[in-house]
């Protein structure tokens, strides 16, 4: 298919005319023949969307999700690109494992998948994963991440950061101490977890193993990437890193962008996640680093479950939310209608650092003559309420339902193909 | 009323019509045939996924003097990853044709979560670390007994220490809000290890040193110490916690003339409450026990009892 879409607005302000053929971007001269034409006169271009942090279920709970629905889920949202968590079952702790995910993701998938390596065997933080396997697998695996556990030991991921410098790989850390925050912690601990009497779970908890990570990784010189960055205490330290010249990055949630610890006053379990929902002097701070580039990029951890794994009392259901669909518009709500980062930002933080932190060479590309047709087409003005059961995830653990929201995606389209559109 | 999940959403008003119908309910405990004909051919399900001897089977009692049919369901370790979810459990009891549940719930905010689920009256039995409203409501009505027989009814101006392991306790939310509505001044006593986050904003005082506010209490009311967190670093030793926390033989001493002594039981004796405490005239432990029956009675009534007793 060959497209033409006229009088789109790029993230410069720019105006101009994307022509599209055999998966990549030409110069609109050409276009002739049988050409699909799209009037996109007042909607705005961007790099289609990277996602750093989505779990996708499969292996192991497709009735949760699929890479086929999660990835139609993320062309919902404006994604091209997601980077599917290592936690499913089994785990994606070998070559065979992520090269699985890579295949179905080639086959089924509405977007590209990148396979993201677990950092110890199982998860369980005792020993080492086939690290450098994974690396020289299909699946060509740099990013390894053991999300949903933190790995804890100093010492283990003192050995992962120095392990993967070998090819420049990248260890993503879900920074929570077990001790300061247990297996029953699931609310930020504030005056909210003293009134609900649920098991508080401190700013700190995540802020501790972010102080020791940074250390390490100018230790071993290695690159470490905070995941879900959610508290002001943790901003604090990336900050100090940085300016150290420390190979740190850091993601930020969209709903630790917007939701706040309040919203579990009814102990609506759509609304437990970890790190749990904060205060809103985290959220400021959360969102003042995004704009300044402390924190790098927008992650979703898209997190889909069913009703058996939450209609639960609290402490006991499963954490997790869903953010692939929603995510752009609640980094619109946020951070660009206020007016604190502009469009180009947005496509920076959204498409450009995701790609290239998780080292996706053909993702997170300028809109150019030349380059992959990766794009989105957004209308800056749409709003609507958002239906959970209108949903493309298989799961309905929707937090944004029934709230009024950008409905900014138009049209996604993927190595030149269209993957959603309205 | 529909539900009673808490105190903190009871108006003080609704607070002592409750009490007040336990005054009445309170008589049948004296009679020979202890049984009112008030709540006949209602059913109540005491649902309790916790182990608990004396609510349960004071609300076994309550529901049985007032005719209603009280079914008890044991239903501990339904979770995630065995059995079915609280929703399915409590639906599929709901579909019975239930009239009421009383819910006692290792996690916080259970009852409420049924609340929204079922048809049924909600009565939360302790849910958690969250509340307990009709252990407050008996406390209440066991100091306000006492208030009266030493000749100074009211709450007003009353000052009541909570002591002991605040953090984990169900009970402590519940008397906090309970106690300040009715107007009481409550200070609450721990270490610093066990004040629950956020505590500055409660309408209480604090306190760590017992001792600074024991000769000014109308009421001690003294918290069970869980075996748990003896060994989850709370606190040294039992030994260290009694002698800074506990209601000792000393501090018994130091109590002022009509000042009384609550415990929600079961009591550790020799921790947080000595024998001389816990067995002196001041002690209204075996009162509370007596009120709880009254209390509940008056609770089922109050929910059950009237037109809007009808379930949805």
């Amino acid at each position: 298919m060959k497209y033409l879409i006229s009088d789109v607005q790029l993230v410069s302000g720019e105006h101009t005319d994307l022509f599209v053929a055999e998966g990549s971007f030409r110069d609109p001269a050409d276009a002739s023949g049988d050409v699909t034409r799209i009037d996109a006169s007042g909607l705005i271009a961007l790099p289609g969307l990277v996602d750093l942090h989505t779990h996708l279920r499969e292996p192991g709970r497709e009735d949760a999700e699929t890479i086929a629905s999660g990835t139609k889920a993320a062309a919902r949202g404006g994604y091209t690109c997601v980077h599917a968590m290592a936690n499913t079952d089994p785990v994606a702790d070998t070559a065979e494992a992520v090269e699985h995910v890579l295949e179905v993701g080639l086959a089924e998938g509405s977007a590209q998948v990148v396979p993201v390596g677990a950092v110890s065997k199982g998860l369980e933080g005792q020993e080492l994963a086939e690290l450098g396997l994974m690396a020289r697998s299909k699946a060509r695996t740099r990013f390894f991440s053991d999300d949903g556990k933190c790995v804890a030991d100093s010492l283990l991921m003192r050995r992962a950061l120095s392990y993967v410098t070998a090819f420049d790989g990248v260890i993503a850390q879900h920074s929570q101490d077990p001790r300061l925050a247990g297996a029953g912690a699931c609310c930020h601990e504030s005056e909210w977890s003293g009134r609900l009497g649920l098991p508080g779970w401190p700013a700190q908890a995540e802020s501790v193993i972010v102080a020791r990570d940074v250390q390490l990784a100018e230790l071993t010189g290695a690159r470490l990437h905070v995941c879900h960055v959610s508290t002001a205490e943790s901003v604090e330290v990336i900050r100090w890193a940085k300016k150290r010249g420390i190979r740190v990055t850091a993601e930020a949630t969209p709903h630790h962008l917007y939701l706040d610890v309040s919203n579990v006053e009814g102990y609506d379990t759509t609304y437990k996640v970890n790190p749990p929902l904060a205060t809103n002097e985290h959220i400021e701070a959360v969102r003042e680093a995004l704009a300044d580039g402390t924190i790098d990029a927008v992650a979703t951890d898209h997190a889909p479950h069913n009703p058996q794994d939450k209609d639960h009392p609290f402490d006991v259901a499963l954490p997790g939310m869903l953010g692939l669909e929603q995510s752009l518009a609640v980094v619109m709500e946020t951070m660009l209608n206020p007016g604190r980062i502009t469009w180009e930002t947005l496509a920076e933080r959204m498409s450009y650092a995701p790609a290239r932190i998780g080292q996706v060479a053909n993702q997170g590309r300028a809109l150019a003559v030349g380059e992959p047709a990766n794009l989105v087409l957004v209308d800056p003005s749409a709003r609507a309420t958002v239906d959970k059961n209108a949903s493309l995830s298989r799961s309905r653990n929707n937090p944004y339902h029934g709230r009024e929201l950008p409905d900014p995606v138009v049209l996604t389209m993927w190595a030149g193909d269209v993957t959603y559109g309205r | 009323m529909r539900h009673l999940l808490g105190t903190k959403d009871l108006s003080k008003e609704e607070a002592l019509a409750i009490l007040d119908l336990a005054e009445d309910m309170a008589q049948v405990q004296h009679r020979q045939v202890k049984k009112l004909p008030a709540l006949r051919g209602r059913t109540i399900v005491n649902a309790f996924f916790e182990d608990s001897t004396r609510t349960r089977t004071s609300f076994e009692i309550a529901g049985k003097w007032l005719s209603a049919d009280t079914i008890n369901v044991s239903a501990k370790g339904s979770s995630v990853s065995k059995g079915e979810s609280l929703r399915d459990t409590m639906l599929t009891l709901d579909a019975m044709g239930v009239d009421a549940f009383v819910i006692r719930h290792p996690s916080s905010g259970a009852a409420k979560q049924v609340s929204g689920w079922v048809g049924a009256h909600v009565i939360n039995a302790g849910d958690g670390q969250h509340e307990h409203p009709t252990q407050a409501l008996l406390d209440a009505f066991s100091m306000r007994h006492h208030f009266a027989k030493i000749g100074n009814p009211g709450f007003e101006g009353k000052r009541v220490a909570i002591v002991g392991d605040l953090l984990h306790s169900r009970v402590v939310r519940s008397n906090v809000y309970l106690l300040s509505k009715l107007g009481a001044e409550v200070v609450l006593v721990a270490p610093p290890t066990l004040m629950p986050a956020g505590v500055e904003n409660w309408p209480v005082t604090t306190a760590y040193d017992f001792d600074s506010v024991i000769s000014e209490l109308d009421v001690a009311m003294m918290l069970r110490v869980q075996r748990e967190r003896m060994a989850g670093g709370f606190f040294p030793t039992p030994r260290e916690y009694s002698d800074a926390y506990g209601l000792t033989l000393e501090r018994l001493r130091r109590l002022k003339e009509g000042a009384a002594i609550c415990h929600p039981g079961p009591m550790n004796r020799g921790v947080e409450i000595s024998s001389a405490a816990s067995d002196s005239a001041a002690s209204l432990v075996f009162d509370q026990v007596a009120s709880g029956v009254a209390v509940r009675m008056s609770v089922l009534y109050t929910l059950l009892g009237g037109e809007e007793g009808i379930r949805e």
